[in-house]
């Protein structure tokens, strides 16, 4: 194609460049500047240079807001991946193989229905389950003679955040299961044909073939579910609004609270600014590290 | 190798994982259909006696469940056919015409797919505010449009890419006009991969909270995310409607992934491999 026949597809980009403009590029920049200011949200906003980004420094609630997400990281990303990798491992080279792929798939299903839930409903799901009066669990508890274990699960500081994690990795294990089932069938069956030949255990092969075979899955899945962990708003606000006190208070939580209830734009703007530097920051990183890997 | 009883372990394991994760679900449908009085006395464990429909009927009426169902599936259809359509678009100039510049913007598209969405809700709120589209199932189209499109530009760019060249040429020499070739061609071919696209931006539509959250305030234009996530927790809630409630939310999320179960592992992974 010569050049002139090159130029005429830039008038396919212009619907989406205008749309682009208005709905990301025009609102991001707009939020960094409105970040410098202070600004209720009605009125004139005020320019107060750095100063939001002074005040986060010292903003216990700022700093607590983080090591939630680093508590929800690991919640979300570390642990589902981990026990991902064991399961979709152990689905295919050991449950798929001695009980037949139908076993591995339903088995897999049942892992993955959670994940098909919007967040937010999952949230209500639990919010229920969990209710000190009425909730499902402690009733079990109960039932089950263990009812000193019964606990106000969302409603203890000291607890609360611990009982969030936990719901997190039920809805988020079924993500890596599927994936890395799916890598796992890029594989090449000789390499484990061989291994097991040599007498390599299960273990053996999981170490030696199934992990660093399936690397690349394992990047995704870490780069998405960390982003995913940063970015969580929905299971707060539907279990526990941030609280009690600011007990899981998290980054997107905080702003909104800061947008939207404090009528603190500037503050809020702040916030999610430092948001999308960590979240930008960290893809870049990981996609290096990727690079260098492959 | 483990033999004999060992590899029956193993299996017995994994089922009780499964039930674990499942256990939710069936605890939540069978207390949606139990009356007050036989959860008070029977506890969430126990088997419902019969049908009672009056929880899930009576949480229907109260939020207008109809009309929340019907909010999400046109505003979920909506982005669904118009962020296709901008992808197909885009990915046209920048898979296939190859326009200069063309990995800057794909970077740029994967940018904004990454951003958190709290780093544009303000200003987009204000907007919508000054151009009287606030509380409106318009704006939160649009806002997804974009938002799904910059995701599909960078997938359908990718497969574009790998368009078989001698097919254009043909249509070329036949004389088929730019805007021709893309809909009596490329589109027609990438049919398949179109669709999985559509239906992702359906269900990760349907499934969106925070924006709607934002921008959906009145009782006409919520979505049932929005619906349910804000009635959480609301005092005149017992027991069975709020297992009721569990039980709408739950059941259209499951319904799609029934009827797009292949697709949806399919584009899980592919997702994966991009």
């Amino acid at each position: 194609m010569n050049r002139s026949a090159r130029r005429g597809y830039w008038l396919y980009l212009i619907p989406g460049a205008v749309l682009f403009l208005a709905v990301v590029i025009v609102p991001f920049l707009m939020n960094v500047a409105v970040s410098f200011t202070r600004w209720s949200g009605f009125g004139t906003p005020r320019w107060i240079g750095l100063a939001n980004y002074e005040r986060l420094l010292s903003d216990e609630t700022f700093w607590a807001s983080f090591r939630h997400n680093v508590a929800l990281i690991v919640a979300m990303a570390i642990v589902p991946t981990l026990i991902g990798l064991v399961l979709a491992a152990a689905l295919f080279d050991y449950i798929g193989k001695k009980f037949g792929a139908r076993t591995a798939s339903a088995l897999r299903a049942a892992y993955y229905l959670p994940q098909v839930l919007p967040v937010a409903v999952a949230g209500v799901v639990w919010g229920w389950m969990l209710h000190p009066q009425y909730g499902a669990l402690n009733e079990m508890l109960k039932a089950v003679g263990l009812g000193s274990l019964a606990e106000n699960w969302l409603g203890d500081p000291d607890l609360a955040l611990a009982t969030v994690m936990a719901i997190m990795v039920w809805f988020q294990l079924g993500y890596p299961v599927v994936i890395f089932m799916a890598g796992l069938q890029r594989i090449d069956p000789a390499l484990y044909e061989a291994a097991e030949i040599d007498g390599a255990n299960w273990w053996r092969r999981f170490w030696h073939i199934t992990v660093p075979q399936i690397r690349p899955e394992t990047f995704v899945v870490l780069l998405t579910c960390t982003i995913a962990a940063l970015k969580v708003f929905g299971p707060i606000f539907v279990l526990t609004r941030g609280g009690p006190g600011r007990s899981t208070i998290v980054p997107s939580y905080f702003s909104y609270l800061n947008f939207f209830e404090k009528a603190n734009a500037g503050y809020g703007a702040a916030i999610a600014t430092v948001l999308a530097l960590i979240i930008v920051v960290i893809t870049f990183l990981f996609l290096r590290v990727q690079e260098r890997d492959t | 190798m483990t033999r004999g009883p060992g590899r029956w372990a193993v299996l017995s394991a994994f089922t009780v994982l499964a039930v674990v994760m499942l256990l939710p679900f069936v605890i939540v449908a069978l207390n949606a259909v139990k009356s007050p009085a036989e959860y008070s006395s029977g506890g969430p464990l126990s088997l419902p006696h019969g049908l009672y429909l009056d929880g899930i009927v009576q949480f229907w009426q109260r939020v207008n469940f109809g009309q929340k169902l019907l909010n999400s599936l046109m505003i979920s259809a909506a982005v669904a056919v118009l962020a296709t359509l901008l992808s197909v678009l885009n990915a046209y100039a920048l898979g296939i015409g190859r326009v200069r510049g063309r990995l800057w913007i794909l970077v740029l598209f994967l940018l904004a797919n990454t951003l958190p969405q709290e780093a544009l809700v303000y200003p987009l709120y204000y907007i919508a505010k000054q151009v009287g589209l606030y509380d409106s199932r318009l704006a939160v189209v649009i806002i997804f449009t974009v938002i799904q499109a910059a995701f599909g530009t960078y997938l359908l760019s990718a497969v574009l890419g790998d368009f078989p060249k001698a097919i254009m040429e043909a249509a070329a020499i036949d004389g088929a006009s730019r805007w021709r070739i893309l809909w009596r061609v490329v589109v027609p071919i990438s049919r398949p991969t179109l669709t999985v696209l559509m239906i992702f931006f359906f269900i990760w539509t349907w499934n969106e909270f925070f924006l709607p959250l934002v921008f959906l305030i009145s009782n006409d234009t919520q979505t049932v995310p929005v619906a349910l996530g804000v009635l959480q927790g609301d005092k005149m809630m017992d027991a069975t409607m709020s297992s009721a409630s569990s039980l709408l939310g739950i059941i259209p999320a499951v319904a799609f992934f029934l009827i797009f179960q292949r697709t949806l592992t399919r584009g899980v992974t592919v997702g994966a491999v991009k």
